[in-house]
């Protein structure tokens, strides 16, 4: 038995400690600097820590760009993974039902995206979008995809372009691990494919897609890369276009107070709709 | 007849995934007068090896040193951290002590807290250390993946039977004999699974990177291709070199993909069925 403990021990003690310090440790250091703000005397004065309560929290709730971005990617979300996850679950749909030639190809080459950097991934975009630069001078000469209007979708699309492919993937290797005899009373019942996807296979895979889900609203909340680098495409993507953006230049005014509490807020956030989602499909499943 | 349709939608798919990196080969083939001037998605004159030796010639060679840092914090992290995540979550999974539901949930709720909510206040801790700016504040906090716990506990629940592990006992192996010896070779399309997961986040963290490093050395190559893409209106022939060093630091991951890809398709199922 003792022999068990120090293994145990051996076992978990590397993972803990660093997850401690470099998990647990930020967390609880951005929740405790948020609570201080930076005092000064006189314009010029020296510059002290005091502890300033719910200040940068108040302030955070009435900076209007910054909620402004996270309707922006709430906005951005509510599109962008349905039409991804959507994508996604009718290529894995398509890829099980046996009616393509191919498959080992199509996988590999909708995976290809995954591979590319989300920040070279957005490099690349932003040349195909350039008007004068683009190879699709037809659609770029007719619509401006780095204006105002259009710069957000056309985010949109660097994202799914990335993550269509891995999302599939995962709903794909679900959809093979259904057994064969889960189809045989469907058959009897004379049920085609698309009858079959929908009321067999859909609901099967349901875990895997709730899985994606969830990731793809952590994912959108922190829009980062995308952003930074459409800044040097288009001026419509401002220095607090995405929460994250704003944290990052709050951090170099510096304002670290303020961006520690843009950063907590950030993190509740993103765990509350994870959380909410979840207990929504959840209730679904209990029905 | 009735495969047309899915066909078409596969192979319309498939143009809309590889057009843009095709593009970029071609692009990147291209010397700075023709990438203007000829047909975008067909080659010109052939230059690739000019803008290769004019990428790793330009600033002392520095884009070589960021693809070389990119490889180290990449491989060195997911190859480590997912060597500690499947030491704990084996030790989750085959170890019952007081303690453990509340270890998993913990880590557990790890994989919710965004990686990026991390960075600032990881930035002003290590600055308190005066360790902002080195090799290490960027390495260290890669070494950390919560998923990769959960999905070996996950799998190494399914494809480790504790009649083996009592086997082992018997034959007076230690624990963690057994574990490196035994179970390991059991988890294996786990830890593939778990490790390419790894690698792929490290390699696309931005932000980290972004917050703690200063010095151009110890850029990973997504922030250096960042940062020379920022300047490209005031230095316009770094535009050749942004688009070489995409295609160029696209690579590693695409060889990693087909090496590995056979052993990961399994653990990935097993992650998301759960």
């Amino acid at each position: 038995m003792k022999g068990k403990g120090k293994a145990l021990t051996f076992f978990i003690l590397p993972f803990a400690l660093l997850f401690a310090a470099f998990y647990l440790a930020p967390i609880l250091y951005a929740i405790k600097q948020s609570l201080y703000k930076v005092e000064r005397k006189g314009t010029f004065g020296k510059a002290t820590e005091v502890f300033g309560g719910f200040d940068q929290y108040q302030r955070v709730f009435s900076d209007g760009p910054f909620w402004e971005s996270i309707g922006r990617v709430l906005l951005f979300g509510i599109v962008q993974v349905p039409v991804m996850l959507g994508l996604a679950l009718i290529f894995a749909l398509l890829l099980d039902s046996g009616l393509v030639k191919g498959r080992r190809f199509f996988r590999l080459a909708f995976f290809v995206p995954y591979a590319v950097p989300g920040v070279v991934a957005a490099i690349m975009w932003g040349f195909l979008y350039s008007p004068n630069l683009s190879p699709f001078t037809a659609v770029t000469s007719s619509f401006d995809l780095l204006s105002a209007d259009l710069v957000l979708w056309s985010m949109a699309n660097v994202v799914t372009w990335v993550y269509v492919g891995y999302n599939m993937l995962i709903i794909y290797s679900s959809l093979l691990a259904i057994p064969q005899e889960v189809y045989e009373a469907a058959k009897i019942d004379g049920a085609g494919a698309i009858r079959t996807a929908w009321s067999i296979k859909i609901p099967l895979v349901m875990p895997a897609i709730v899985l994606t889900t969830v990731f793809s609203i952590i994912g959108t909340l922190q829009l980062l890369a995308e952003p930074a680098v459409f800044r040097s495409f288009s001026s419509a993507v401002t220095s607090t276009y995405t929460p994250n953006l704003t944290v990052y230049s709050t951090s170099a005014i510096p304002n670290f107070n303020l961006a520690a509490a843009f950063s907590v807020v950030l993190a509740l956030a993103t765990c509350v709709l994870s959380f909410a989602f979840l207990k929504v499909t959840q209730r679904g499943g209990d029905k | 007849m009735k495969r047309l349709a899915p066909m078409a939608v596969m192979g319309a798919a498939t143009l809309y995934f590889l057009i843009p990196i095709w593009w970029l080969l071609v692009a990147a083939s291209k010397s700075r007068s023709q990438f203007t001037n000829t047909e975008p998605l067909w080659f010109a004159d052939f230059s690739l090896g000019d803008n290769l030796s004019e990428l790793f010639a330009y600033r002392d060679g520095v884009f070589l040193r960021w693809m070389l840092n990119s490889v180290v914090y990449t491989g060195g992290a997911a190859l480590l951290g997912t060597l500690l995540a499947a030491m704990c979550g084996y030790a989750l999974a085959k170890y019952r002590f007081p303690g453990r539901e509340a270890i998993f949930n913990i880590v557990l709720s790890g994989v919710l807290v965004p990686a990026t909510a991390l960075a600032l206040p990881l930035f002003l801790i290590f600055s308190q250390f005066q360790a902002t700016n080195t090799f290490w504040s960027v390495f260290l906090p890669s070494l950390v993946n919560p998923f990769g716990v959960y999905l070996a506990r996950i799998y190494a629940t399914a494809s480790v039977p504790d009649e083996l592990l009592e086997a082992a006992r018997l034959d007076g192996s230690g624990e963690i004999r057994t574990f490196f010896t035994i179970s390991t070779k059991l988890m294996f399309p786990a830890l593939v699974t778990i490790f390419l997961f790894h690698f792929v986040a490290v390699w696309n963290n931005f932000l980290l990177p972004l917050i703690m490093l200063g010095e151009e050395k110890l850029f990973p190559v997504t922030l250096g291709l960042y940062s020379w893409n920022t300047q490209v209106n005031q230095i316009p022939e770094l535009r050749m070199l942004v688009l070489t060093g995409a295609l160029v630091s696209i690579v590693p991951l695409v060889i990693a993909f087909l090496l590995l890809q056979r052993f990961w398709r399994n653990g990935l199922g097993s992650g998301a069925i759960k």
